[in-house]
């Protein structure tokens, strides 16, 4: 693969003397739209707070863009952050602000742009995520899929190379899912973005994305296209791509809530 | 030895908690800027956090100053000295009673506000949010509300003062029948500007940064639960009360 955009490279992360991560090695393509998947705890939420820089490996290193994220400073990580998108769960909209401000909210702070100008260009990212008329609701007035659509406006406009969206379907009507999948792949596309998914639902990946990673047990178990990995033979990949209880991974009831409050 | 060691952390927690408090004011200081945003967002939490407490402050303030000079008069009489209770009633108001009553209301009223306002942006990870658009949450969340603090409680000490001594005039004048003229001129004639007026602004700001400063620290490190969020409103409320009050007797030793 050439020069991939994000290249993870023997990341090892510990919390407490837990192991979460052991080892793992990633690059992903530029351009493409990638899912992180593996059971619930694996850790998949980690690796997205590793690559945006909130928690620090143990081991191993994390390039953007050709910068080794752990090596930066606050003021350096702020400005390689504008560069990514992070769509979190539940969108995280700022609930006193309205829909207008919350997008509007990454171009006041870092952009000189004028009223009009900014006014434009939230309104033309709302258009392109399907919603018009509803720059002046506030978010608790939002459907789940609404409030994750403007998140996803909000994650954009500052016209990033990367996008981080961390279970964008979690919580949707099958309905919202499909669409909020389309407009995953339609924004990538047409930004020229780099997506990464991280989920557990085998099912709208297989429609969504071009490459996954599977991890289980703290580790990176397969990689491939969605065709492949669901033809995969290996145990492990055919019993998470399959749904299946019999396997040889266990349900355990690890948490997955890595906060940078869990530190 | 591990237990030596817990025990030992223990009871080193606090002072590495007020070091963490004050990298913490600290970072929020080093991130003033003097642009437009920071001043329309401290002019808004001024107004949420200081003008949204004026009603009740000045509720307390007209009932303080009424009770105290129906002490003050009780107890004056006794020397037949009752014509002295402006003197009394402002000297205790202005340097004392003003400030730090404002600071234990402000403390339950808007201190409370602040902590519970940025742990719940906390648990519903709006302020991670905001780090990742690259926003800093200390230099747009943390600062305008403590600055507002700061600017807010010397004004509202000063309100509550101002309805005390209406509270004061109006119950020893009106109730009791004192001579305005003699409460007027003692009370101008025995307070002075500099040592009892400035005396309590002084003690006024530095409440105020004590308790905004302790409620947006517990605020933005509150566990991001609800139980998070009920545990930093209530150590915002205690911890502040007993520092105001800690301080009072510190900067009292140094001012009179």
């Amino acid at each position: 693969m050439k020069d991939p955009i994000i290249r993870i490279n023997n990341l090892v992360y510990r919390r407490g003397t837990k192991l979460i991560l052991d080892g793992v090695s990633m690059d992903i393509k530029r351009g493409s739209i990638v899912a992180i998947m593996g059971p619930s705890g694996v850790g998949k939420t980690t690796i997205l707070r590793l690559i945006s820089g909130q928690l620090h490996p143990n081991k191993g290193s994390v390039e953007v863009n050709g910068k080794l994220i752990s090596s930066l400073s606050r003021r350096e990580l702020y400005e390689c952050r504008k560069e990514i998108g992070v769509l979190l769960q539940d969108g995280a909209l700022f609930t006193d602000l309205t829909v207008f401000e919350n997008i509007a909210a990454p171009l006041r702070e870092h952009t000189d742009l004028s009223e009009n100008e900014i006014h434009e260009r939230v309104i033309e990212k709302l258009h392109s995520v399907g919603l018009v008329d509803t720059e002046e609701l506030m978010p608790h007035s939002l459907s789940g899929g609404m409030a994750r659509r403007v998140a996803l406006a909000r994650a954009v406009i500052m016209n990033p190379k990367i996008v981080l969206f961390d279970e964008p379907m979690t919580g949707l009507d099958p309905i919202a899912m499909s669409t909020v999948g389309r407009l995953i792949r339609t924004t990538n596309d047409k930004l020229g973005l780099t997506s990464i998914i991280v989920t557990h639902n085998v099912e709208q990946m297989k429609k969504l994305v071009d490459y996954c990673f599977i991890l289980a047990s703290a580790k990176l178990i397969a990689q491939g296209s969605p065709q492949v990995l669901m033809h995969d033979d290996e145990p492990s990949v055919d019993q998470f791509m399959n749904g299946r209880v019999e396997g040889p991974l266990s349900f355990n009831n690890q948490d997955d809530q890595s906060g940078p409050n869990a530190r | 030895m591990t237990k030596d060691r817990s025990k030992r952390r223990k009871l080193l927690a606090p002072i590495a908690e007020t070091g963490h408090c004050g990298v913490f004011l600290m970072r929020m200081l080093g991130s003033i800027r003097f642009e437009r945003e920071l001043l329309i967002s401290t002019l808004q939490q001024t107004y949420l956090i200081g003008a949204r407490s004026l009603v009740i402050i000045m509720i307390c303030g007209f009932f303080v100053g009424m009770v105290l000079s129906l002490q003050a008069i009780n107890a004056l009489q006794q020397f037949g000295a009752s014509d002295q209770v402006s003197l009394l009633v402002g000297k205790s108001l202005f340097r004392e009673l003003g400030p730090v009553l404002t600071a234990l209301l402000f403390a339950g009223r808007a201190g409370t506000s602040i902590a519970a306002e940025i742990g719940l942006m906390k648990a519903t990870s709006q302020i991670e949010a905001m780090q990742l658009m690259a926003i800093d949450p200390v230099q747009r969340i943390a600062l305008p509300r403590f600055l507002a603090g700061v600017i807010s409680m010397p004004l509202l000490a000063a309100m509550f003062s101002a309805f005390a001594i209406m509270g004061a005039v109006i119950f020893s004048v009106g109730v009791m029948g004192l001579d305005p003229g003699i409460f007027w001129s003692k009370l101008q004639s025995g307070i002075y500007f500099g040592k009892d007026f400035l005396g309590g602004v002084w003690k006024s700001v530095v409440f105020g940064g004590i308790v905004s400063l302790i409620a947006v620290y517990f605020g933005y490190y509150a566990k991001p639960t609800g139980e998070g969020v009920g545990t930093a409103t209530t150590r915002t409320v205690v911890l502040s009360s007993v520092l105001v009050l800690i301080f009072d007797f510190i900067m009292t030793s140094f001012l009179i």
